[in-house]
């Protein structure tokens, strides 16, 4: 039982890794910027939504209202201003901008908000859980950010394929200079590209720090890696392979844990370095999406 | 020689100047080996930090500037080092020599990471570094007679201070000049032209017929060694790793990054240049505490968007000099080869350190 447990729990657990991991699929299936500062964004999206409730008194869900288009408008300027220079220098230059972003945000954090935990209480919601069978039970929390992952990914499948914006995205993705002789501002697309992206960090930041109880100034570069890590076990390209390999990521982190406590990270990475050197191309076979 | 170039062509490899480079470094290398001798050892022990600055920016500089790969992970290597000291040492080695054995082993170990490493491409790959150095902490801590998640001291060390001191700044200087040597001597031969070449442009290289994930997997092997020794001499200078966590911190990776870029990246001057200004930098900054790294954040971005190519790369573009002679100049000559050009009109030295096609087909 305490496997199978382990296992559900794990599953559930990758649908947060899928919900990291997209923001980092969509930066790069459309900008072909990997963002270093992927998980930054995430901890700064936990962070304001932490500030919001200890000096507004505002809840976890409705600073999501808030929290999620700020940043989202925040992913725009970042690549209107820095990225779409950077993107003109060459293949490095992204690369070091996003890494710069990633320096500062942590060492910032730790010296606005010290190195303290800054609680995200759920109320009943972080406790409750529904008993599936004995010794299996469902946390509430971890199933909503199940279905919240699926959702999203979804949704943002169908909105590459079928809206006006999503097929402007997919065009810049292919070939930026044919969209711009169409009369599109390529810019433009860009900056909504990664508006998305970082909301979507947003969204998994707050998430993420829900589980957590709180957020550190040190969750950043946890994250960033275990998006990272989804995106290659599950085959860069496509989206529903974040949520394979979110979920592949999760079931070893938990299975590990059931071992020792201190081994989930050690063997998440290694299960990745494992799957690089034995699948490079990632267990879904990747359909290019965007 | 089939004629590419109307009229004779002859490749200026700036074999006088590497001459005089070789003389004057010589003096200087001896002057800083002297240097104990005439300085308190409280100035020179500062210089080790120096040093072992530079021998990081070199060696980020060879894998970012030289061969296209951004790694942001080579505090793997710089950790290894460090606690390779410890497992050398505890087998009885002294510590200098278990730092340099020590290195050699994690060459060995990145040669083996280099097949995993290699799989990814770009940021890809820049964020694989990343979660091996985590992962080789992650390993290293798991071990309790290495001090598990706390550090350790050197157990057998050289007990007398000042001796201690004066070893290591040998040691640190060694490092640096072998680096350097090392770097200028492999940019100058056949591997460093290739290398030059992926640089500048690695569809082109590879269409040329230059192998060029063996250039690079040497560079990588290389790199590490590199910054194995520099966590070596880390580990040595502070007579031990106060934690794991310090030694395998990323922000290593931040430090080389700001070196190269704001000295100029692909360039061997540049990384010199970066880590001067760091070091003086870190002397009166780091009381800023954490800001410091934010500061040098907002640097490296700024630098990287508008002056991509660092301080040296502004000097030399606008003063045309070099300190160090890796490249080629094509020049046609109206004589045979190996004459002295001659003649107003003819000469046409195109200033070259890409190596352009035809100085690498001269050199095959």
């Amino acid at each position: 039982m305490v496997i199978v447990n382990a296992l559900v729990q794990g599953v559930l657990l990758g649908g947060l890794f899928a919900m990291a991991a997209l923001g980092l699929s969509i930066a790069f299936g459309i900008l072909r910027v990997v963002n270093l500062a992927h998980g930054e964004i995430m901890t700064v999206g936990a962070y304001l939504a932490a500030v919001a409730l200890s000096s507004l008194g505002v809840d976890v869900w409705v600073s999501l209202l808030l929290v999620v288009p700020l940043l989202g408008v925040v992913g725009y300027w970042v690549q209107r201003l820095l990225l779409q220079r950077a993107l003109t220098l060459g293949e490095l230059a992204p690369l070091l901008v996003t890494f710069g972003i990633a320096i500062i945000i942590p060492n910032a954090l730790i010296e606005l908000f010290t190195t303290n935990k800054q609680a995200i209480p759920t109320g009943s919601l972080a406790v409750r859980s529904i008993r599936v069978a004995d010794g299996v039970s469902i946390g509430v929390l971890p199933l909503l950010t199940m279905v919240i992952a699926v959702l999203l990914i979804a949704g943002t499948q169908q909105f590459l394929a079928r809206t006006r914006s999503g097929r402007y995205m997919r065009a810049a993705a292919d070939d930026s200079d044919t969209l711009r002789l169409m009369g599109v501002d390529h810019r433009r697309v860009y900056a909504s590209a990664m508006g998305l992206a970082f909301a979507i960090a947003a969204l998994a930041g707050v998430f993420f720090g829900m589980r957590q109880g709180g957020v550190t100034p040190f969750d950043g570069q946890l994250m960033v890696l275990f998006a990272f890590e989804a995106v290659i076990i599950g085959g860069l390209g496509s989206l529903w392979g974040t949520l394979a390999g979110g979920i592949v990521l999760g079931v070893a982190q938990t299975l590990a844990g059931v071992v020792s406590p201190e081994l989930p990270l050690l063997v998440g990475n290694l299960v990745f370095l494992a799957v690089l050197v034995l699948r490079p191309t990632g267990i879904v076979r990747s359909k290019v999406v965007a | 020689m089939t004629s590419l170039v109307p009229g004779e062509v002859r490749v200026d490899r700036l074999r006088r100047r590497m001459i005089t480079v070789q003389i004057i470094g010589a003096g200087v290398i001896l002057a800083l080996a002297m240097a104990p001798y005439v300085f308190e050892p409280s100035i020179t022990s500062q210089w080790i930090k120096l040093f072992y600055l530079i021998t990081l920016a070199t060696a980020w500089n060879l894998l970012a500037g030289f061969a296209g790969m951004v790694s942001v992970g080579q505090q793997a290597y710089i950790g290894l080092g460090a606690y390779g000291v410890f497992v050398f040492n505890d087998l009885g080695l002294d510590p200098y020599s278990s730092a340099l054995v020590a290195s050699l082993a994690i060459g060995a170990i990145a040669f083996a990471l280099s097949f995993v490493a290699f799989r990814l491409r770009g940021g890809y790959f820049a964020i694989g570094t990343w979660v091996i150095a985590e992962a080789a902490r992650q390993i290293v801590i798991r071990f309790d007679s290495l001090g598990a998640g706390r550090g350790r001291g050197i157990s057998d060390y050289t007990a007398d201070p000042v001796m201690r001191n004066l070893f290591t700044y040998w040691l640190a200087l060694g490092i640096v000049v072998a680096t350097l040597i090392g770097t200028l001597f492999l940019l100058r031969s056949r591997l460093g032209v290739a290398l030059q070449s992926v640089r500048d442009n690695e569809v082109a290289a590879r269409a040329l017929g230059v192998d060029v994930s063996r250039a690079k997997r040497i560079v990588f092997v290389l790199a590490a060694v590199m910054a194995a020794l520099a966590g070596a001499v880390i580990c040595l200078q502070q007579i031990g790793v106060q934690s794991p966590s310090q030694i395998f911190s990323v922000s290593f990776s931040a430090f080389m990054v700001f070196m190269v870029l704001i000295g100029g990246i692909g360039t061997l001057e540049g990384p010199i240049i970066g880590a001067i200004v760091y070091y003086v930098m870190d002397l009166y900054f780091s009381q800023m505490g954490l800001w410091y790294l934010v500061v040098l954040g907002v640097l490296a971005i700024a630098i990287t968007l508008f002056l991509p190519q660092g301080i040296w790369g502004a000097l030399r573009s606008r003063f045309d000099i070099t300190l160090f002679p890796v490249g080629h100049r094509v020049v046609a000559t109206s004589r045979p080869a190996g004459a002295a050009p001659a003649g107003p009109g003819e000469p046409r030295p195109n200033r070259t350190t890409d190596a352009t096609a035809a100085s690498a087909t001269t050199e095959g």
